[in-house]
């Protein structure tokens, strides 16, 4: 029956669509293919990274750099120094973080990283920024009212405390060293490293818990 | 879409797509090839979210990436021989190969040509 052909027909017209890729993922699969052919990317170079940055590279990184500069005084000078320099210790440079620089909060201040401009984030310590990072409203609302912002994260920072907020750049990226909290006396750096979170270096976190 | 994550929800997968990893992957790629820098790749993202934002597109992950794409095909086209058009047709072969190749099958270019 005519009926049955064309219904067949349409099921089998859907099934076909079914498989095929998104719009947005086509065209990076054109680009892709493309970059690859000409010889401006190598296939296994994408794969790597994707793999790096999906699975490997997160804020357990940021987390041991804080760790040590709490440890280890000499470290933390060198870190406020250069941090650019200091990550090195612990092969954590990358490309992606361009120039970095470490900004301390103490009873006195306190800091907030933003971009706003685009996502710029020092990916080789932080790994990939969570979605909030990028999202229009954070960018523009962390620099015009940023006590309003840190309190939707749960922060609320006392009127006596200043507030730094810091525009990163393509060429220059920040890490917040929050504060050791009280009752971790003794314990090593990889305990320590445990208790410090990723809000906690953009500067959404600010009293870090000891527990762990 | 700006709300702090639930800490005590469990872990977001990194990326939610994987073409959305990819974008990310052939820019900084190409940063490190010198193709184009961090600052052009900073800029014209940046631009591409504005006029994203300033179309009313909502502000979502989505909204994101879709700007990174579009800041990635300008800037690849502004930096190598590869023009729009190059893309577009590639894109749709990419199409048609997906539509000619029976589900569970490699998905290969040469599938859909010749038809």
């Amino acid at each position: 029956m005519t009926s049955f052909d064309s219904d067949k027909a349409a099921e089998l017209h859907r099934h076909l669509h079914s498989h095929l890729p998104s719009d947005p993922a086509l065209r990076v699969k054109a680009l892709e293919s493309l970059a690859i052919e000409r010889g401006l990317v190598a296939p296994e170079t994408i794969d790597a990274w994707v793999e790096a940055y999906s699975e490997h590279i997160g804020p357990m990184r940021g987390a041991q750099v804080i760790a040590r500069a709490w440890t280890d005084p000499d470290f933390k000078s060198r870190l406020m120094e250069n941090a650019t320099e200091a990550i090195k210790d612990f092969g954590f440079e990358g490309n992606a973080t361009g120039h970095l620089h470490a900004v301390e909060n103490t009873d006195a201040q306190h800091n907030m990283v933003v971009c706003t401009l685009c996502s710029c984030y020092p990916f080789s310590i932080l790994g990939m920024s969570p979605a909030w990072y990028k999202s229009a409203a954070y960018r523009s609302r962390a620099v015009r009212e940023p006590r309003a912002v840190l309190a939707e994260f749960g922060v609320f920072l006392p009127d006596d405390v200043a507030l730094r907020v810091w525009d990163s750049t393509a060429e220059l990226r920040y890490i917040v060293v929050p504060q050791r909290p009280d009752g971790t006396d003794g314990w090593d750096a990889d305990r320590l490293a445990g208790i410090v979170t990723r809000n906690s270096m953009i500067g959404t976190e600010r009293d870090l818990k000891a527990e762990g | 879409m700006f709300r702090p994550d639930d800490p005590l929800k469990p872990r977001d997968p990194v990326f939610d797509e994987a073409w959305q990893a990819q974008v990310l992957a052939i820019a900084d790629t190409l940063v490190q090839a010198g193709r184009f820098s961090a600052t052009d790749w900073a800029d014209t993202l940046g631009a591409e979210l504005r006029a994203a934002q300033a179309g009313g597109q909502p502000d979502t992950t989505e909204t994101y990436y879709l700007a990174a794409l579009a800041a990635l095909e300008k800037l690849t086209t502004k930096a190598t021989d590869l023009t729009p058009s190059d893309l577009t047709s590639r894109k749709e072969e990419w199409a048609r190969a997906y539509l000619h190749t029976p589900h569970g099958d490699p998905v290969l270019l040469t599938r859909g040509q010749d038809r």
